[in-house]
């Protein structure tokens, strides 16, 4: 310290020195500190434990994959449905929950709005368990008659090519379900966004004439287009990585079909299928059980932080 | 296309509170009219209450008359944005739309009513209304960018620009040169003189030497009383109001001896 030391009295001295050592700010920020910290060391556990279990299953083959001829074979049906599963949801939920969300920020009057967003939310706080029972006992059978029609009018479409089963348990009764699963976050996060965009904005073009809708798609969407795309890519990360609803509604097979309206033919997803095996696996089927797993947390993960990165972008350009 | 502003007996209410009582005035056609006044007395909701904007805050509404022309804003047969189509407006803050081009600003109006624009008939437009709005020669070289980049003067040049692209019959403006910079000020100024042979304009402003400026006639604005509902205390042609205005409290409040 090569300062040039001016005669100061004690006073002063002492003053400088006390003003950093507020206990309060010492404790809290070593809590922030460690809280983080803890968060990364969980993250970073579930890492290196699913890598490490899961690499001794990369050798893996026959009985170890329930009867495939390597991991990957095992592996590619059950990403192939959990994709099919989730994006199913995405085009379901992503126009319905920006709607809804547009309602709540822009078109209803206020109570109403108040009730829906609160609505909405507690569909987030049931249970996956019960939305599992609700697919199968009340939503799959009630879709058999409109699956009867698509196969009927729509058959030569390779989606809906059938034969639909009487439970209706089918990979697109999956993707609604996952889609009413996402619903609340997507229209959580859209909703926030929309009610962001800058008032001076909406009114500049509502005084050149809007209507209501041409204002929405004048300054509303431009603005929260990002946060748009992150709340969809946000759902997407949920509907990937449900288990129980999916779970109780398809029947597990390990197939490649666009097939949306059969059972026989309908692929599984990764959690779903953890779920109803791990309980009677053992040995070398445990490992192949959590190297899925490891391959389900890298496509999460991937999806989750591209949603966040491109909020973050819209954040920094708007 | 200037049409004449006829106001009778408007009480101007958001939600239960009555924020503007019982005005009635005459605004000529081809003209400046100033409303001036302190802050919180209703100028603002006045001059938003002409283009039923001030509709647009959940709770507020009008009572009375405000007729274009012979025809009443606010009959129930009268659709909100065909009136907001034919009297455009100006804000405080400039205001324009962030994701667009300059030239697809000034546009943005236009696009809304019509079908389909040839480019050239399109390319005419913007050249005409950023002339209109003094800016064609400072942005006439980069059309294509964001009309953000642009400084706040300028920016608000291109929102009059956008405002006058659609040909209304009235333009307000809401303290238009209230976050502008003095040679900024002067340009819109200069832009107001020139756009009175085509349009009738509204100006609210807290400028007293800006309304002496650029209006023909001036209204003052004050609350009755603290806590009481703002009103129009005084409305005559600009000269008289600020030489020998015939109330006490305008000639206190245009010589600072307000209170």
């Amino acid at each position: 310290m090569a300062m040039t030391t001016e005669p100061r009295s004690d006073r002063d001295v002492t003053a400088i020195d006390q003003s950093t050592g507020r206990v309060g700010d010492v404790v809290f920020a070593g809590l922030a500190r460690s809280s983080g910290l803890l968060i990364m060391l969980a993250l970073a556990g579930v890492a290196v434990f699913l890598v490490v279990q899961g690499s001794g299953a990369l050798g893996n083959t026959g009985d170890a994959v329930y009867g495939k001829d390597s991991i990957w074979g095992y592996v590619w049906p059950l990403l192939f449905g959990t994709l099919l599963a989730s994006v199913i949801a995405m085009i379901i939920a992503a126009p319905l929950a920006i709607g809804v969300a547009l309602i709540i920020s822009h078109y209803a009057p206020r109570p109403v709005a108040k009730t829906l967003g609160w609505l909405i939310d507690l569909l987030a706080a049931i249970p996956s368990v019960v939305y599992g029972l609700w697919g199968i006992n009340f939503l799959a059978l009630n879709l058999v008659p409109a699956y009867d029609w698509l196969q009927r009018n729509a058959g030569w479409i390779p989606f809906f090519e059938g034969p639909v089963p009487n439970s209706g348990r089918t990979m697109l009764t999956a993707g609604i379900v996952l889609a009413v699963m996402a619903l609340p976050i997507i229209t959580a996060i859209c909703r926030e966004v929309f009610a962001q965009t800058p008032k001076m904005h909406q009114e500049a073009a509502l005084a050149l004439g809007a209507t209501r809708w041409e204002m929405i798609r004048m300054t509303v969407f431009p603005y929260a287009r990002s946060g748009m795309i992150s709340a969809v890519l946000l759902g997407l990360g949920r509907a990937l990585g449900e288990t129980m609803a999916v779970a109780l509604v398809l029947a597990p097979s390990l197939l490649v079909s666009f097939n949306l309206i059969t059972a026989e033919q309908s692929s599984s997803t990764i959690a779903a299928n953890i779920a109803l095996n791990f309980g009677n696996a053992s040995g070398a089927k445990i490992d192949t059980l959590i190297f899925t797993g490891l391959v389900l947390f890298i496509i999460t993960f991937a999806v989750n932080f591209l949603g966040r990165a491109i909020a973050v972008r819209g954040v920094a350009k708007g | 296309m200037a049409k004449s502003i006829d106001v009778s007996d408007l009480n101007i209410y958001y939600g239960d509170f009555l924020a503007v009582e019982g005005v009635s005035m005459t605004i000529k056609a081809r003209s400046v009219t100033a409303f001036i006044g302190p802050s919180g007395c209703g100028k603002s909701t006045f001059l938003r209450s002409l283009n039923r904007m001030h509709e647009v805050i959940p709770g507020a509404r009008v009572e009375g008359k405000v007729m274009v022309d012979g025809q009443s804003l606010y009959e129930p047969s009268v659709d909100p944005v065909a009136v907001r189509r034919q009297i455009g407006m100006v804000f405080q803050r400039p205001n324009p739309f962030p994701t667009m081009s300059i030239y697809d600003n000034v546009l943005s109006g236009k696009k809304l009513n019509s079908k389909r624009m040839k480019k050239s008939e399109s390319d005419d437009l913007v050249e005409k209304s950023l002339r209109g709005a003094n800016l064609w020669t400072e942005v006439k070289d980069r059309l294509g960018k964001p009309g953000m980049g642009l400084s706040g003067g300028q920016q608000q040049r291109l929102c009059i620009a956008r405002a006058i692209a659609v040909e209304p019959q009235v333009l307000l403006m809401d303290e238009p040169c209230s976050a502008l910079d003095p040679i900024s000020t002067s340009a819109i100024e200069d832009l107001i003189h020139e756009l009175k042979s085509d349009y009738t304009i509204v100006i609210v402003t807290h400028n007293m030497q800006q309304a002496a400026r650029v209006s023909d006639e001036t209204g003052f604005f004050n609350l009755k009383a603290t806590g009481e509902p703002g009103q129009l205390v005084e409305f005559n042609s600009t000269k008289q109001m600020f030489t020998n205005p015939d109330n006490e409290a305008t000639e206190a409040y245009i010589s600072g001896r307000f209170g």
